[in-house]
């Protein structure tokens, strides 16, 4: 039973390994597509470059090149540091709403789109055309009127007003909805159902590891929106102590012209590099998993 | 007996999702809806006002300078990126680079930014005070244009958007193109066709279906411009007005202004429009591929 499934996966997930047959590499097909590459990598580079100056380093040296010190080690120990250490304190609320938010939506979007997948039920119609038109209506369409609702409720300036939200995601359950349909074929179901296995266990044992690399893309991209959310939090919370890394980052940035503020773009730069570097990592690290299942989720749209 | 029990199994894993589904999606809307027909005013308190904010929706002129802003974005930069997507694709398709798998993840990585931060890094590059543009200008003594101007500040939003989505999107069109099944290449080949011929007459064809979900997610994305604007702001207060996009002005609306009603009437109507654009997209393109 543990072998059977890989197998299933392997012969209808892995397509065509060997795409054409051998054929000569272009170096100026590579060298176009390099100056696309040159457009995606150079903002990061930049920004890694300017991650290592003081803030007088910023503005006296050419953007793509180091200035004199190498100032990467004190900017980071600053960026941790800074006002009390808030930046650590916006980081780990962070990781409490990618946490509870994506893992969260993750799950309720594995389950559901397990279910709509394998299971005929009556208003199941009805709810494919609710949740598909949900994909059209964006979050920061939802944001103000949930603002309204929560603020009712109490819930605004709370790590709920960030989380509950995220715990759904239309595109996950539509990802996830036609992944089971293909990865998981009736016949093991109808053979677990005859061995007499209760619906539930059977979605556990057989369902959950079959749906692998499906659950691997839709957490990935459910954590991308929340690590990536700024409008939602920009509504619902006033308390600093609260914000995201998004958020705060922007307040930084906007001290600048505040009346009176600090600046401190060297700590902007350093921040928004420590931001975008746990992503980037696991994006790096998983390619395998999401890469498969992206693609098996784009067959049917 | 057994087809009762198994719907109700249905309706217990689709249960949970749906239950939260409706506190953060219906409720809202049907709240929005239901606030959007009233009108709050300092004297006279709230009244019931019926469909007033939906006419002055229509009849606002700020309202369809944003909407009107959105729509060329959406007309310019979703073409190009799409465009550029496609060549990608179509690039690592070939099999014919050096370091696909380099270019690929690569181009891709833009995603993971933040669009906060991709703003921020963006909105400091752009800058002549320690970015780019002033480090090209001392570089070659020229006096090139400033990107946050109010000519160019949209042109310089859209290139922001297209460097965070066109590995994205050149992934998915990829993941189209690997469902193609070689033979019909190879079969191509022996009848004397060109690689032109075989982009044309099968890998195009065969995009119909993944361009149109991307043309889709675009249009979405454009009309519901906020983030890269709204960071932008801080550096050019006069080129991005508090109307620059719906989204925005239904923020400013709702938390400068305190018209929470009216807003919530610009967010239904800007919300319908979006469905309304993407459904006819989406008709059109199933249209087209029954006919071909």
């Amino acid at each position: 039973m543990t072998s059977k499934p890989l197998v299933i996966r392997h012969a209808r997930h892995v397509r065509h390994a060997r795409r054409h047959p051998v054929r000569r590499r272009s170096a100026t097909l590579t060298a176009l597509t390099g100056i696309m590459l040159v457009y995606s990598l150079l903002p990061l580079a930049w920004l890694l470059v300017n991650a290592t100056k003081t803030q007088e380093g910023l503005l006296g040296s050419n953007g793509l090149w180091f200035a004199g010190e190498f100032a990467l080690f004190d900017n980071v120990a600053a960026t941790l540091t800074y006002d009390g250490g808030i930046f650590t304190r916006w980081l780990l609320n962070t990781v409490l709403y990618v946490v509870l938010g994506a893992g969260g939506a993750t799950l309720l979007a594995t389950v559901a789109g397990y279910g709509l997948a394998k299971f005929d039920f009556p208003g199941k119609k009805a709810v494919f055309a609710v949740v598909i038109g949900a994909v059209a209506v964006p979050g920061t369409a939802l944001a103000v009127p949930t603002f309204l609702m929560f603020s009712r409720m109490g819930l605004t300036d709370t790590p709920w007003a960030i989380i509950v939200p995220s715990l759904v995601s239309p595109f996950g359950l539509y990802l996830m909805w036609t992944y089971a349909a293909g990865a998981v074929p009736d016949e093991i179901l109808e053979s677990a159902r005859v061995d007499g296995s209760r619906e539930f266990h059977t979605f556990v044992r057989i369902g959950l590891p079959l749906l692998a690399p499906g659950i691997v893309t839709v957490l990935l991209f459910t954590v991308v929106a929340t690590w990536n959310n700024y409008f939602l939090p920009l509504i619902m919370l006033k308390d600093p102590d609260w914000y995201p890394l998004t958020l705060g980052l922007a307040g930084w940035n906007a001290q600048a012209v505040t009346a009176g503020g600090d600046v401190i773009f060297n700590l902007v730069i350093t921040g928004s590099l420590l931001t975008i570097i746990p992503l980037i990592a696991a994006f790096l690290l998983l390619q395998r998993y999401w890469q498969s299942g992206l693609a098996a989720g784009s067959v049917k749209g | 007996m057994a087809v009762t029990r198994r719907s109700w199994t249905g309706w217990r894993f689709a249960g949970p999702f749906l239950a939260v589904f409706a506190l953060v999606y219906v409720a809202p809307i049907a709240y929005s809806f239901y606030l959007s027909l009233f009108r709050t005013r300092l004297i006279g308190g709230t009244t019931f006002v019926g469909f007033d904010n939906y006419v002055q929706a229509v009849g606002d002129p700020q309202f369809w300078s944003a909407f009107g802003r959105v729509a060329l974005f959406l007309a310019v930069q979703v073409p190009i990126m799409l465009f550029l997507a496609l060549l990608a694709a179509l690039a690592i398709d070939s099999g014919r680079l050096y370091g696909t798998g380099f270019f690929r993840i690569s181009v891709f990585l833009p995603y993971a930014v933040p669009a906060a931060v991709a703003a921020l890094m963006w909105g400091f590059m752009y800058g002549a005070q320690f970015g780019l543009v002033g480090d090209l200008n001392d570089a070659f003594g020229l006096s090139l244009p400033d990107p946050l101007s109010a000519e160019l500040v949209l042109l310089s939003i859209g290139n922001i958007v297209t460097w965070e989505f066109v590995g994205y999107n050149m992934l998915i069109l990829y993941s189209a193109l690997r469902v193609v099944n070689p033979s019909l290449y190879e079969a191509a080949q022996i009848d004397g066709a060109g690689q032109l011929r075989i982009v044309w007459a099968i890998k195009l064809p065969a995009l119909r279906g993944a361009l149109l979900v991307a043309t889709i997610f675009s249009i979405i994305g454009s009309f519901h411009l906020f983030n890269e604007p709204a960071i932008l702001r801080n550096l050019a207060p006069n080129a991005i007005t508090t109307y620059f996009t719906p989204n925005l002005y239904a923020y400013w609306l709702s938390f400068a202004g305190q018209r929470f009603d009216y807003s919530a009437a610009i967010a239904i109507v800007m919300g319908v429009i979006t469905m309304v654009v993407a459904y006819a997209v989406q008709l059109r393109g199933m249209r087209r591929g029954a006919l071909s």
